[in-house]
């Protein structure tokens, strides 16, 4: 079922890989933007990949999601080749808002949210009550049942993220991937939001993959991180991220004044 | 009223008008929301390149259009995927194109000019049986079609990514969706008249949007205003003896006009 209850297994499955990548590249003509990339994020993880302008972070979740094809390297998804895997709908991608949305689009909350359902539902098939059932859950789970009826324009950008997120929820999935999503949602909200992809994480247990330039706000959430600059350099707990950047920012300190900054519990 | 039904031609330009007004929005919605209005007009002019061929081969000139328009659709779709040339260039060259096209098979076949005029601008007098049939399948197959194709179409006009990571065949559908537009445009031309197809996809939705509501909500005012509008239309047309075409598109803008003011402020177009 897609909407799990909490379980009592181990936050992080280790044995099992929902997204590899294996010595992945990809240039633009002779613009190298990706090399040598290896990534595995395990079941249950949460995972936040970080990296300046056009190191090469949407380059990467797009490879992982199959919109782009990689110069050379291996990616699995769910542990099949990327080019047989078929099961879509355990993946949901909430996309950068600011670049992928019209606000004068006339969909109301509800009717963006089902959409979510439209990969898994097949071709040729109307929408059942089964559909709408989900949706519904998805957007208790965001707080925005109340607001179904709403343009989705009308919204606020916190709002319409979260009406994203549902619609990728409704889908059922086992991974949710985020390309920035905080992009144009107000400042004060986006804590909210990380704590709302916090709390999917460890009640639905669902792997989370965020694309974030925000690393500070984000890292109170996160267990893992994977900083992208061509290649993927650290890929390591955020303790350990502080600590390395730390004591490349203030090399005379001693390093282990970071963790606290980090302050993840939990972890 | 009942002049009008007495002329078995009127009645049938009226039942031909009715089932493109029902499909006209339909299209319209997936193209004006995916910044595609344009392509109405494009395909007209191919359609126009059909129809003088079709004349001039002495074959029904709606079939010779059909086949025509939907031929350069796909045509369009590809040159278009190919990123050779920008999307709305490709549409300007078949847009040119296919005018360069009619005018010279005008000059070559000289003669059918006096029929041609019916096509440019819409008749309901020489809408004949067999048009009027024509008409009817095909609206009903667009519709069926788009029945069917319906939440798929919906989710690739909204966010074409999201779309493609969810598994839909978004470059299938996106075909499909330009060979319906093909046929749409060209059921439309003995009524409305190629100059002025593009009006009947384009106007109703743009006023249906103006009121701001769902994608469900959106398609039925569209629908809505288009049939009210060709309606209205063709019995002013009848009655003044005006060109049915024209008629018709004055009333759409004229709906477009008093829905305006309705449109809030606050949900302003994103700069192009």
């Amino acid at each position: 079922m897609p909407l799990k209850g909490p379980q009592a297994e181990p936050a992080v499955d280790h044995g099992r890989n929902i997204i590899e990548l294996e010595r992945v590249s990809f240039s633009y003509g002779a613009r190298t933007v990706l090399e040598n990339a290896d990534l595995a994020v395990h079941r249950g993880d949460y995972l936040g990949i970080v990296g300046g302008n056009g190191a090469g972070k949407t380059t990467l979740i797009k490879i992982v999601l199959g919109l782009l094809k990689p110069t050379s390297g291996l990616v699995r998804l769910f542990g099949r080749d990327i080019a047989s895997f078929k099961d879509w709908s355990r993946i949901g991608y909430v996309p950068q808002k600011a670049t992928n949305f019209d606000a004068n689009f006339p969909a109301t909350v509800l009717e963006t949210v089902l959409m979510g359902r439209y990969g898994r539902r097949g071709l040729f098939r109307f929408p059942t009550r089964e559909d709408k059932e989900m949706a519904r859950l998805a957007l208790e789970q965001v707080d925005l049942w109340p607001q179904r009826g709403r343009l989705i324009g009308d919204l606020s950008g916190g709002q319409q993220q979260r009406v994203f997120i549902a619609r990728a929820l409704s889908g059922g999935p086992d991974v949710l991937i985020l390309d920035e999503p905080t992009v144009g949602v107000e400042r004060g909200v986006a804590g909210d939001f990380y704590a709302l992809l916090k709390r999917l994480n460890e009640e639905l247990r669902l792997t989370v993959v965020l694309v974030t330039h925000d690393m500070d706000r984000m890292a109170h959430q996160a267990m893992h991180v994977a900083c992208v600059d061509k290649t993927i350099f650290y890929h390591c707990s955020v303790d350990e991220y502080f600590r390395k950047t730390h004591a490349e920012a203030h090399p005379h300190e001693h390093p282990a004044a970071a963790p606290g900054a980090a302050g993840g519990g939990g972890f | 009223m009942l002049d009008l039904f007495r002329y078995g031609f009127a009645l049938r330009g009226l039942e031909a008008g009715v089932a493109v007004a029902l499909v006209a929005p339909l299209i319209g919605t997936f193209l004006v929301l995916r910044r595609y209005s344009l392509i109405a007009d494009t395909l007209a002019n191919v359609s126009l390149a059909g129809i003088t061929l079709g004349l001039l081969l002495k074959v029904n000139p709606i079939l010779a259009a059909l086949a025509t328009t939907a031929v350069a659709s796909l045509g369009i779709e590809k040159l278009r995927l190919s990123k050779r040339v920008y999307g709305e260039s490709s549409l300007a060259l078949f847009c040119s194109g296919s005018l360069a096209v009619a005018t010279i098979l005008l000059s070559v076949g000289r003669g059918f000019n006096a029929n041609l005029f019916n096509y440019l601008f819409g008749s309901i007098l020489t809408v004949t049986r067999q048009d009027v049939n024509t008409i009817l399948l095909l609206a009903a197959g667009v519709a069926g079609a788009l029945a069917l194709f319906y939440k798929e179409l919906v989710f690739i006009t909204f966010d074409e990514d999201s779309a493609r990571v969810a598994g839909l065949p978004v470059k299938a559908l996106n075909m499909l969706l330009i060979v319906l537009a093909a046929f749409t445009i060209t059921l439309s031309i003995p009524i409305i008249g190629v100059l002025l197809i593009a009006a009947l996809v384009v106007i109703p939705v743009v006023a249906a949007l103006q009121l701001r509501r769902g994608f469900t909500a959106t398609i039925l005012w569209a629908e809505a205003i288009s049939l009210f509008s060709v309606v209205a239309g063709m019995l002013a047309s009848f009655y003044l003896n005006l060109s049915s075409g024209g008629t018709i598109v004055l009333v759409m803008l004229a709906v477009f006009l008093v829905l305006m003011p309705f449109g809030s402020s606050s949900g302003d177009l994103p700069p192009a």
